[in-house]
């Protein structure tokens, strides 16, 4: 058997969203050198900039992020349309409360969380059961203790299809989604995701775990359906 | 693995999951794997399912499009708030 740790640990081929201000906050930071530093004051500039109202400046923050919040609505919502949709307002949002952003957090983090709140809204406006982040994060009632998994009769066998791991992903409840999207998928640590949604690390964990059960669960149930195992 | 961790019922050994999977720690060596089928076989799916992850779902680029969309529409909020002042 492989060692799990190089399959699971997915994170590190994943891009990192860069800092701008407070950029203490959610990535490791590493040696300083004169790159490093003439990249953090280049977009502190165009942060400034932005915040000055610099309509060009705007544009190159949004440049800068797109692919990440996009990918992470497209991820959260599992539509197109949809995820263009909830990408605009968070930009929006972004560009009417970007001057009150002060640096406590990075950039990346502050309108991450923002997007986040974004796609949450929207998914409470869909009549799913989410009203808040909290609410999000709070542990499914269905978590029984003790509960166990795994069959060596249900191996998912072969390989497996995108829409049918998107359709698992779409129907995870929305707190285990977002933080198999965001560890999972958009590459974030654990430590990044409490940062991120307020919560332990541990919990960050304990969701995650859940996430990867849950879907295991529903490949299966899509196999044996299928007749593969 | 210390001796502990050699008698593990599946529940208990499941619940050390989500601490394990995000350690350096090779799995494939812990006691409890070297005779339980079924935690084995839940350990290969969640592996399958987290490769499957990472070659199915890229990080993507919107369309170019949306820019476009994004800027008119904070163009017309501008002139909205003008002219509302």
């Amino acid at each position: 058997m492989p060692n799990s740790r190089s399959s699971m640990q997915l994170s590190d081929s994943a891009p990192k969203p860069f800092l701008v201000a407070g950029a203490s906050s959610v990535s490791k930071p590493s040696a300083p050198h004169d790159g490093v530093m003439a990249l953090q004051n280049e977009q502190a500039d165009i942060l400034a900039k932005a915040q000055a109202g610099d309509h060009q400046a705007f544009a190159q923050l949004y440049s800068l992020h797109k692919r990440r919040i996009y990918s992470l609505c497209l991820r959260m919502v599992g539509s197109v349309s949809e995820a263009e949709d909830l990408t605009q307002e968070a930009f929006l949002q972004f560009h009417r409360k970007i001057a009150t952003f002060r640096g406590e957090s990075a950039l990346s983090t502050w309108l991450h969380r923002l997007a986040i709140n974004v796609v949450l809204m929207h998914l409470r406006k869909k009549g799913l059961q989410v009203t808040s982040l909290d609410e999000a994060m709070e542990p499914a009632s269905d978590q029984r203790p003790g509960r166990t998994f795994g069959a060596p009769d249900l191996m998912l066998a072969g390989t497996i299809d995108r829409l049918v791991l998107q359709r698992a992903i779409d129907e995870l409840p929305a707190g285990y989604r977002l933080i198999f999207v965001l560890h999972e998928i958009e590459g974030y640590e654990h430590n990044e995701i409490a940062t991120l949604l307020n919560c332990s690390i541990g919990n960050s964990k304990s969701q995650l775990h859940k996430a990867r059960l849950k879907l295991c669960d529903a490949l299966r149930k899509q196999r044996k359906l299928e007749g593969r195992i | 693995m210390n001796e502990s961790t050699n008698n593990l019922t599946c529940a208990e050994f499941q619940a050390l999951l989500p601490e394990l999977l995000d350690s350096p720690t090779d799995m494939s060596q812990h006691p409890h794997l070297q005779y339980c089928d079924n935690c084995r076989a839940l350990l290969t799916n969640l592996e399958s399912i987290a490769e499957a992850v990472r070659h199915l779902f890229p990080v993507v680029e919107p369309p170019d499009t949306l820019w476009g969309q994004i800027e008119l529409a904070i163009k017309r909020e501008e002139t909205d708030s003008a002219t509302a002042n």
